[in-house]
């Protein structure tokens, strides 16, 4: 019997997860009060849970409420999880699973949009090529003097990795996101 | 589900203008709070002038503020109210730390009012500044900072609301210096909760109809149940025994749900979990039918999860919808309040037309039968030396028939309290389950003799946990609250010690505690009683003193100092595979025996 427990070596039962993880997109409203941001993220590195994405706004000024979006990662169960803890925060009004959500709703996917500030330097060739590209991308000027261009653009997280790899080799001097916003298509509410 | 329990003896007071300190006395007094554990300082002298000033609240002085905290939870515990705190700013509020986590894993009803700096010295690192509501936030339910003296009452009393409904938790409300000083409105309690806080407290119907329908289809069932039960309320205890009455079915404990059914019930089958019972465990390995009630399917009681009660269909009641599904899949899901749920299920059930299988369980009945037989709890008695399991056979039998409340430390003399004293009723078991806090029940005793002074508390303790918070005999002292610290000394950390010769080759590193004070001289330095027993013959007359003397009271009882405590399930099995006692002694603990430790066990 010691053998058997000097193997493990340990008071708790440490089990295999056999799930496999996905990403999914949380819509967290809550009372916009101090700390109620330090609540959400601090419940996410406390359980050892993911955070890939989250932007934080007040959205109904009246009601004094903001919408959190977390875009997170790990298996339906611990999906699960996370919703019902931010549940449990008091000023956490509700938590919606957007990708879920999207599911039930018979579509591909919420509709998720990130806003992105990039900047470039170059002269010559690197520089009629950086906006030209930009064009391409629909990116906005929306500064620029005769040595560099500040981008911005909008579109799937997917779209501004693209034109942030692409603009690496034409002068790329720094690079601000926004994060995801999100929500689901149709008329009804979260 | 509480809001009823809080016994007040005076009416609401009006909207008036006040100071912050004054508020904070006004709104305990209109919570119904009569008795608060704290410790003064800077940041919280201007509540303690109102404290002074008043005679319906009654403060105890504690020592440290860990000890404001369990005696918070102790006197939370045993009387279903709000235990309440008032430490001051800094170390006064890193101290409260540990009551309060230990608060939010038991789901104890706590409110700790810190003082902070002024608001125009928060973040300049003053004198005795700490960022009190960052560190306690992942240690409350909730939490505020109160800036401005207008909000200071509505905080209080959501402060209270939050603690005591849904699943019950520590809150902590910080209040800085000139918050207290300033003038402003007080407002009376109200019902008028935050629109995002609305805990569940009705179960779903067809949810509750799904449960039943599976428990009547059940031949081999079994009731689990926990702390939510006793959080619940007197009438939760009550309607589970109505339920075990209704269908016959066995019912097992967690550490925390210890009284809600009593242990002289026909149906009981002790705790279960990594200590438990062989017939408890078993019968959970076994089951085709679990009802979970107000339990968390915590790591102590599961065992391996993949062996966790295999074959099951199971059923899960609990307030928090977090715990389903946590860390054991379940069939039926009912999320609610304990009392509230019973209620509808024993309806329901009464109202059936089909009734439990009374053949089927008469069956499952005798195999539960020949594991009981197994007497899993039986150990050598010895009659040179006091063995732990006998010294708390005696303590049981000495003071069952009285009006009596245990706390614990943590440990093995915590497990042997749970395998070896029982009990009847609710509320007399107080106990660091969750957080598992060494240094827990001394101090806990203390709250529950404050509110209970008539009673006798015994802190049933070991020589290491009590040496943690041990100067709060000074507290019992001054308040003349005759706690009974019944310490089981076998001079090791017994519980690391034997998970060291279970798991650590026997190296037993640091386990050991060379130099122990003299625990009766220690207690009559505190000017308490202090009471020393080596020899089971003189045990029972030991006993006795403690109880008749009317001081607090240190009893160094001498055990068997490589006593082990089974059964166990050991790391990483299940419920079928665990280790009895009388498997165990020869192989796995005698080699952590050398020839003077021989003499002893």
């Amino acid at each position: 019997m010691n053998a058997q427990n000097l193997a493990s070596g340990s008071a708790y039962f440490i089990a295999k997860e056999t799930e496999l993880p996905v990403t999914t997109v949380l819509s967290v409203l809550v009372d916009n009060e101090p700390g109620v941001l330090a609540r959400v993220i601090g419940l996410f590195s406390g359980r050892g849970y993911n955070i890939e994405s989250l932007t934080v706004s007040e959205t109904e000024h009246e009601q004094h409420l903001s919408r959190i979006t977390i875009v997170t990662r790990g298996t339906p169960h611990i999906l699960d999880q996370i919703r019902h803890q931010l549940e449990r925060i008091v000023p956490v009004h509700r938590v919606v699973d957007l990708s879920v959500r999207a599911d039930e709703l018979g579509q591909s996917g919420p509709i998720q949009r990130e806003l992105a500030l990039v900047k470039v330097a170059g002269l010559g060739e690197h520089r009629n090529e950086a906006l030209r590209l930009a064009d391409a991308f629909h990116a906005k000027v929306t500064d620029a003097t005769t040595e560099h261009f500040i981008f911005e653009i909008t579109g799937k997280g997917s779209k501004i990795d693209q034109f942030i790899a692409i603009m690496k080799p034409l002068g790329l001097v720094e690079i601000c996101r926004t994060g995801v916003a999100a929500m689901n298509r149709g008329p009804m509410g979260m | 589900m509480k809001a009823d329990k809080q016994d007040s003896d005076s009416r609401p007071s009006q909207r008036r203008e006040m100071t912050g300190a004054e508020m904070v006395v006004q709104a305990l007094i209109d919570q119904g709070v009569t008795d608060i554990f704290g410790y003064p300082g800077g940041a919280v002298l201007p509540i303690y002038d109102e404290l002074f000033q008043q005679d319906k609240i009654n403060h105890i002085l504690v020592r440290h503020e860990q000890g404001a905290g369990h005696a918070a939870e102790g006197y939370a515990r045993s009387t279903g109210k709000v235990g309440v705190m008032l430490v001051t700013s800094g170390p006064g509020a890193t101290n409260a730390v540990t009551p309060l986590q230990d608060a939010l894993m038991d789901s104890i009803p706590l409110v700790c009012i810190s003082g902070q700096v002024p608001t125009s010295l928060i973040g300049s690192d003053a004198f005795q500044e700490c960022d009190t509501v960052g560190i306690t936030r992942p240690c409350t339910k909730h939490n505020w900072l109160v800036k401005d003296v207008n909000d200071l009452a509505r905080v209080l009393h959501e402060a209270f609301h939050v603690a005591k409904t849904g699943r019950p938790g520590p809150v902590l409300v910080d209040v800085p210096k000139d918050v207290q000083f300033a003038t402003g409105m007080y407002t009376p309690p109200e019902v008028s909760p935050r629109t995002s806080y609305h805990p569940k407290i009705q179960g779903d119907i067809e949810a509750i109809k799904q449960a039943v329908a599976l428990m009547l289809t059940a031949k081999r069932p079994v009731i689990y149940s926990g702390g939510g039960v006793i959080n619940s309320g007197n009438e939760a205890s009550k309607l589970l025994r109505e339920l075990v009455e209704l269908t016959n079915f066995p019912i097992t404990s967690t550490l925390m749900g210890l009284g809600a059914y009593p242990a002289s019930g026909k149906n009981w089958l002790g705790m279960l979990g990594m200590h438990g019972t062989y017939e408890a465990n078993m019968t959970m390995h076994d089951c085709d039918v679990m009802l979970n009630i107000g339990a968390r399917f915590d790591d102590r009681i599961t065992g391996r999860i993949s062996g966790f009660s295999p074959n099951s269909k199971k059923i899960h009641i609990d307030i928090d919808p977090s715990s389903i599904n946590k860390a054991v899949r379940v069939d039926v899901p009912v999320i609610g309040d304990v009392a509230h749920v019973l209620e509808d299920m024993i309806r329901l059930l009464r109202a059936s037309s089909t009734k439990p299988d009374e053949k089927a369980i008469d069956q499952w009945w005798s195999q539960i039968d020949r594991w009981r037989a197994r007497k899993s709890l039986s150990y050598t008695r010895n009659k040179d030396v006091i063995m732990p399991q006998y010294a708390l056979e005696r303590l049981y039998a000495l003071t069952k028939d009285r009006d009596t409340y245990i706390t614990t430390e943590v440990g093995q003399h915590q497990m042997w309290a749970a395998q070896f004293y029982h009990f009847e009723k609710p509320n007399r078991w107080m106990t660091s389950g969750g957080l598992g806090t060494m240094g827990y029940g001394l101090p806990a005793a203390l709250g529950v003799q404050i509110a209970h002074p008539d009673s006798l508390v015994i802190d049933i303790a070991g020589d290491a946990s009590v040496q943690m918070t041990m100067q709060e005999m000074s507290a019992a002292v001054q308040y003349e609250a005759p706690i009974k610290i019944f310490i089981l000394n076998n001079q090791y950390m017994g519980m690391v010690r034997q998970w060291q010769q279970l798991l650590h080759g026997n190296r037993l590193s640091h386990s050991y505690t060379e130099a122990l004070p003299d625990f009766v001289k220690l207690a009559e330095a505190y000017g308490g009683h202090g009471i020393r027993c080596e020899k089971p013959g003189d045990l029972d007359d030991a006993i006795q003193e403690m109880i008749d003397v009317k001081k607090p009271v240190l009893f160094d009882c001498r055990v068997a100092n490589l006593a082990n405590c089974f059964p166990m399930i050991p790391s990483g099995k299940a419920h079928n595979e665990m280790l009895l006692p009388d498997e165990a002694t020869d192989d796995a603990v005698a080699n952590a025996i050398d020839a003077k430790g021989r003499q002893l066990v």
